[in-house]
This record gives C-alpha cells, sequence and structure tokens, in this order.
C-alpha cells in the first residue's frame, strides 16, 4: 500500500459533517486567510444549503457575489481577477453550465501561465457538479470532466468524501493554477468523518480506499462508495479489490495506480463520463502503455454508455452499471 | 495632469508631445513589421494598428501606471504604446527567445505584464470580458488603479461582451471600455475585403447604455485630444467608484486594413502635416482626410508646441529606435525547442 493511500488519522476534532459543509470550511478558512480572495455563485452548496450561503455571506460582505447568469463572462471575469491579483471562485453549478464559458476555459485560464512565459497565472477555482442525478435529463446529467481533462493548463480536482472535499478544496483555493472542482451532485448530503481544523490535501495523491491482492478498480466521485460496495460483495467471494481513488485528474498520480496494477495484474476503471475519450478511456490507455507488462488481462471500462441522458427513471438507470453488474463485470474479470 | 477637449492647443506641451511620440512609434513599429512579415521573419496572420494611433496613444497617454490594460489581435499599438521595449516586442512577433513573452504569443497575444499591459485575447469578445475582470480584481484588492479594455466593434457581436458589460455595470467596476470602431467607411464584404463589424444597432453606445453604463461617443477618433480629454473624465469616474465607462471611438479604416492581410502602402510622410501633398500614395485620401498621426503633427505644430524641424528629429529618433530593435530582434535566438511544454502550470 502506497504512503499516499492512508487516511489521516482521526483527531478529537473530526466530526461527521456533510460534505458541501465540508467545502464550505474550505472556502471559508481560505477567505479568512486572504482577504483578496472572493467567491461568485448563489447555491455554491446546492439548493438545500441555503444556511451556508448565509454564513458566508454573512461573515464576507462584500466578497460572495450574486452573479447574472452568465457563465462565460464570469469564467473571463475570475481570469481577469486572477491575473490582477484576486484568487477567484466561481460556481457554475450543474457541469453543463460550463458548456457556455468553453472558451472563456480554454482560450482564457488554460493558456495563461503558458502563454505569458511564466509571468502571470490565474488563480480561479471553478466549482461545478456533474453526472446522472434521478431525473436530470439530457442536458443536466453531463460529466464535462473529461473534456476539460482533454485541455493542457487546468487543474481537475474529483473528491469522493467530505475529508477528501475539504482537503482538496483547500488546495485548489490556494493554487496559484486554475482548478475544476468537480462534484457528484449527489455527493452534496452525503456524511462523513472531517476534521474540524485546518487540512489542505496536495494534489496529485491518489488514495487507496481499499486494500486488496486480486484486482485493482479505479474509480472516481460518486463511483468510489459504489466500487466499495462491489468490493465488500467480491470479498465475501474470496476476490480481494483494491479501490484506488485517483482524487485528481490533473495532477494525475500514474504511480499509485501502477504500483497497484503491479500488485494485482488485473485493472478495471469505473468512472461516470461516457466511453469515448472518457476518463476510464485515458487512465486504461495509461496502464496499458506505462504497465502492460503487469496485465494479465485486458483492462476493462465501466462508464456511462454512449448516449445522451434520457429523464425516466427506467431508461437513466440503465445507462450506468449498477453494482450487481459491476461484480458481475470484475468477477469475470479476474475468474481464471 | 491637465485633461482638456478641444485640440493640441489645450494639452500641455509635454503632454501633446507625449503622445506624438507615442504615435509615432506605434507607426513606424507597423511599417516595420511589413519589411519583418514581407522577409518571414514575421509568420503567421497580424494585424497592424496604422490608423487607430489616435485613440490608444491619448488613452495611454492618459493612463496611469497603476492600471491595467487589455487587448485583442489588433494590439501591437497597444503594446509599443504603452512603453514596452521595442526590441523585446519585436523579438516577439518573430517569435525570438528574447520576445515580450519568450516567444510564445507572437503577434496575436503580444503584451508586457511588467508594464501593466496585462493581457491579449485574440478571441473576438474575450477582452471585455478579461478586462471586467481586471477591474473586478483591482476594486477587490482596493489598492486604485483602473483596468482598460481595448477591443473592436465586433466583440458586441459577440454575446460575452453583454455578460461582461451587465456585470460591470451590475458591481460598479473600475473598466474603461475603449470599442475602436474601425469600420468606419469600410464597405461590404467582397473580394479580398476585411470584414466589418454586422450589428443591428447603428450606435454601439445603445448596448451598454441600456444596461445603465456612463457611455462617451467620441466625434473623431482621429482626434488625439478629444481622446484624451474623454479617457481622463473615465478614469475619474471610475476611481471615484461611479462604475465602468464605455468610450466608442470612430475610425475611418487605413485602406491597408481593408484586406485579409494588410497592405503595405508605404512609409508615412510627415511632410504631409505641413502642407506637403500625398499624391501617388495608394491611400492619398485616407493620408489627407483621416490620418491621426499627419493631424497631430500639424495640430502641434500650429500650436506652437513644437516646429516641423523637432517633429522631424523625434521622427527621425523613433525610426533609429525601431531599427535598433528590430535588429535586435533579428540577432536574437530562437527559444530552446525543449521549453515548449514547460510553465504550462505555476
Amino acid at each position: 500500500m502506497s504512503s499516499a493511500g492512508k487516511l489521516a488519522a482521526p483527531t478529537n476534532s473530526t466530526r461527521r459533517v456533510t460534505y458541501v459543509t465540508a467545502m464550505y470550511e474550505a472556502i471559508r478558512d481560505t477567505m479568512r486567510e486572504n482577504a483578496n480572495v472572493t467567491a461568485i455563485g448563489n447555491w455554491i452548496f446546492g439548493l438545500h444549503a441555503n444556511h451556508l450561503m448565509d454564513a458566508l455571506r454573512d461573515e464576507f460582505p462584500g466578497r460572495v457575489m450574486e452573479p447574472p447568469v452568465a457563465e462565460a463572462a464570469l469564467v473571463a471575469l475570475a481570469v481577469g481577477a486572477g491575473m490582477a491579483g484576486a484568487p477567484t471562485f466561481v460556481d457554475l453549478a450543474t457541469g453543463s453550465f460550463s458548456f457556455p464559458a468553453y472558451s472563456s476555459i480554454y482560450n482564457e485560464a488554460a493558456v495563461v501561465h503558458h502563454l505569458s512565459n511564466g509571468q502571470l497565472s490565474a488563480p480561479v477555482t471553478l466549482h461545478l457538479m456533474h453526472g446522472m442525478r434521478t431525473g436530470g435529463g439530457e442536458q443536466h446529467s453531463f460529466s464535462p470532466q473529461a473534456l476539460l481533462w482533454n485541455c493542457p493548463g487546468l487543474e481537475i480536482v474529483i473528491p469522493s468524501t467530505p475529508h477528501d472535499a475539504k482537503g482538496l478544496m483547500r488546495t485548489a483555493l490556494k493554487s496559484p493554477n486554475p482548478t475544476i472542482f468537480v462534484d457528484h451532485t449527489s455527493l452534496s448530503a452525503v456524511e462523513g468523518e472531517v476534521p474540524e481544523e485546518d487540512y489542505a490535501i496536495p494534489f496529485g495523491v491518489a488514495e487507496i480506499k481499499r486494500p486488496g491482492r486480486d484486482l485493482t478498480l479505479v474509480a472516481t466521485s460518486r463511483q468510489v462508495a459504489i466500487a466499495l460496495a462491489a468490493a465488500d460483495t467480491l470479498s465475501r467471494e474470496g476476490v480481494e479489490v483494491e479501490v484506488v481513488d485517483p482524487r485528481t485528474l490533473e495532477p494525475f498520480d500514474e504511480a499509485t495506480i501502477l504500483g497497484s496494477v503491479q500488485r494485482t495484474g488485473h485493472l478495471a476503471v469505473l468512472d461516470e463520463c461516457t466511453l469515448r475519450c472518457g476518463v476510464a478511456s485515458e487512465i486504461a490507455a495509461t496502464v496499458a502503455e506505462k504497465g502492460f507488462h503487469h496485465l494479465r488481462k485486458p483492462p476493462l471500462r465501466l462508464t456511462r454508455a454512449q448516449s445522451p441522458v434520457p429523464y425516466s427513471r427506467t431508461l437513466e438507470q440503465v445507462l450506468l452499471p449498477d453494482e450487481q453488474r459491476i461484480v458481475e463485470a470484475l468477477r469475470s474479470l479476474v475468474d481464471a | 495632469m491637465t485633461c482638456t477637449a478641444g485640440g493640441a492647443g489645450e494639452l500641455s506641451r509635454d503632454a501633446a508631445i507625449s503622445i506624438l511620440e507615442r504615435m509615432l512609434v506605434m507607426r513606424r513599429f507597423e511599417e516595420k513589421v511589413f519589411e519583418l512579415h514581407d522577409t518571414q521573419q514575421v509568420v503567421g496572420i497580424i494585424h497592424v494598428y496604422i490608423g487607430q494611433e489616435g485613440t490608444g496613444a491619448a488613452v495611454l497617454e492618459a493612463a496611469g501606471a497603476e492600471d491595467l490594460i487589455l487587448s485583442t489581435h489588433r494590439n501591437h499599438g497597444h503594446v509599443v504604446g504603452r512603453g514596452a521595449d521595442l526590441g523585446a516586442t519585436f523579438a516577439e512577433l518573430m517569435g525570438k527567445a528574447t520576445g515580450l513573452l519568450g516567444g510564445r504569443g507572437g503577434s496575436f497575444h503580444a503584451c508586457d505584464p511588467t508594464r501593466g499591459m496585462l493581457q491579449t485575447s485574440a478571441i473576438v469578445g474575450g477582452c471585455p470580458s478579461l478586462a471586467v475582470g481586471a477591474a473586478y480584481g483591482l476594486k477587490q484588492r482596493g489598492g486604485g488603479g483602473v483596468a482598460i479594455g481595448f477591443f473592436g466593434d465586433s466583440a458586441l457581436e459577440e454575446g460575452i461582451a453583454y455578460e461582461a458589460l451587465n456585470i460591470a455595470a451590475l458591481w460598479k467596476l473600475p473598466a474603461i471600455l475603449v470599442c475602436e470602431n474601425n469600420s468606419i467607411g469600410v464597405g461590404e464584404l467582397k473580394g479580398d475585403s476585411y470584414p466589418r463589424s454586422i450589428l443591428a444597432s447603428e450606435r454601439l453606445s445603445r448596448i451598454p447604455e441600456m444596461l445603465g453604463i456612463h457611455t462617451v461617443e467620441i466625434a473623431n477618433g482621429a482626434n488625439a485630444a478629444e481622446v484624451f480629454a474623454a479617457t481622463c473624465n473615465a478614469r475619474r469616474r471610475c476611481l471615484a467608484g461611479d462604475g465602468p465607462v464605455f468610450i466608442e471611438s470612430p475610425i475611418v479604416r487605413w485602406p491597408g486594413s481593408q484586406f485579409v492581410f494588410p497592405k503595405s502602402m508605404g512609409a508615412t510622410d510627415l511632410e504631409v502635416a505641413f502642407g506637403g501633398s500625398a499624391a501617388g500614395r495608394e491611400d492619398r485620401e485616407w493620408t489627407e482626410e483621416h490620418d491621426p498621426l499627419i493631424r497631430w503633427a500639424a495640430e502641434i505644430a500650429a500650436a506652437g508646441h513644437a516646429t516641423k524641424e523637432q517633429i522631424r528629429e523625434l521622427d527621425a529618433n523613433v525610426c533609429s529606435r525601431i531599427d535598433a530593435g528590430a535588429q535586435f530582434a533579428m540577432d536574437s535566438p530562437f527559444p530552446n525547442p525543449v521549453t515548449a511544454t514547460q510553465r504550462i502550470f505555476a
């Protein structure tokens, strides 16, 4: 097990709080620390955590901005502000709302440091919620992280637990680079152990969420919890699955994943992006290229089907492998 | 700084001469760019600033050292007008290691963050949104200064410009949005001509105006005195916390820019400012009627700020600095190829 893969030891001040509360604490602590940091957004913590928005607005008058619906300009505004020395957090809400802002993300945010030959940076954090949310339909169910990973110059954070959300948000807000913070919609209300005190989790450090000798299952975001449930099921059959959570896509911790595959000889990737050029595809390709000699079978990609997401729940559910299908797929991967 | 309208005579001698020098640097720079482009030392698409100097030089004269300037693909004039090193600017356009950005930006993206020439976006509509962002950053930091964004009329065709104007107005941001409307006098798209803006509103200032933004319609963008006074007033408003100002500066497009690739029409002859003839020039009418440099040189002489000989001497001095800058760039090395993928992240 990688040394990077150990959970921080619980402290006396650790409590169970929701994912969005953990995010809130990281934003609050950063705004306390740096008076130049501002936050732009109306429902940064989702539609059901207005008390957290109120707390943020009350503590930081003039620094929590209520924006118009203008994603393209808000991202560019954050880039301009960042270049002018004011790190800026922008909530883009649902992931597909980032699409009108792609010029500002690709053409502006991502190139600032490289184009200026290192003279400028764009300390910008963009928050968006991805994934199928039950009834989101064709336009509110996207997982844009693969699109964003395709663009050099963006850091991409994709936490799976409240603990990681707080520590990674802290790092995102302190980063000099444009950082996309991607949550799954259904994670907002998930509770977990979170230290009360300030801490930061470095980017590019995957975590082994569950050790196992037989198969490496790389999972991201909400799929980490599903991967852990599938691993428990298979454990009862004597198959030990190692669940690895990259936690950040950019920078990407290849070493922890390759090290795991070296021990297990099998790779499956579980991710909610679509198949083509998706996150699972990139991870599988990386392992195939650099760890082919460790693999005893071809890698397996478990992703959303290459299809738009329909509204009706029976149609929506079938697009993603559920725990049972995941278990079956993993079982067939390790069967001799 | 005294800011008044009405001609070079109403400006201090220093300000008037300084504007003239900025205009000369802008003009002679572009004339040299044509040479370098013809000889393939500057490659790719270029956009030149010729004809817009009356606006750019006046705005930059009014700007403060703490202000942040942002521009577009047509940025050369703003960059050298802000005082960027000429050698480093030529080197940037030639993709040399000694360029302002180490050769990473070229003509499309030249800027000089060390002098507050913060950024250029060659995406139409990018500049106004970044400029509003820079203004937001300045306001949140509370240290003063305004953000000045130069962009063309076509930027207003983009939805992001509307979004940016709305935010600037809502949050009373210290942004001066200088729309250099260089579609004046341009006919319909034909052959290899360069497009004009295609907007349903005939008065561009109506667009920011409906959002409650203070707008200024310059009568003639070649009149540096008028632009200078308007910019000084705009800065005062912004610094007083009164929110953004939109300045529309109409500029009769220089005929050399009416092609997809700009076409050199020969070096500017300052003699036209002193009664000489532009006969024989392909851009004769424009030179005699609309050239802001010719106009300003004549005004300065008429106001008694400088003699013809002094103006010629200043021009010769600028030309020799331009030559030295270009030579520096030509003598400079290209960047080491291994650096191409460096500095992606801070």
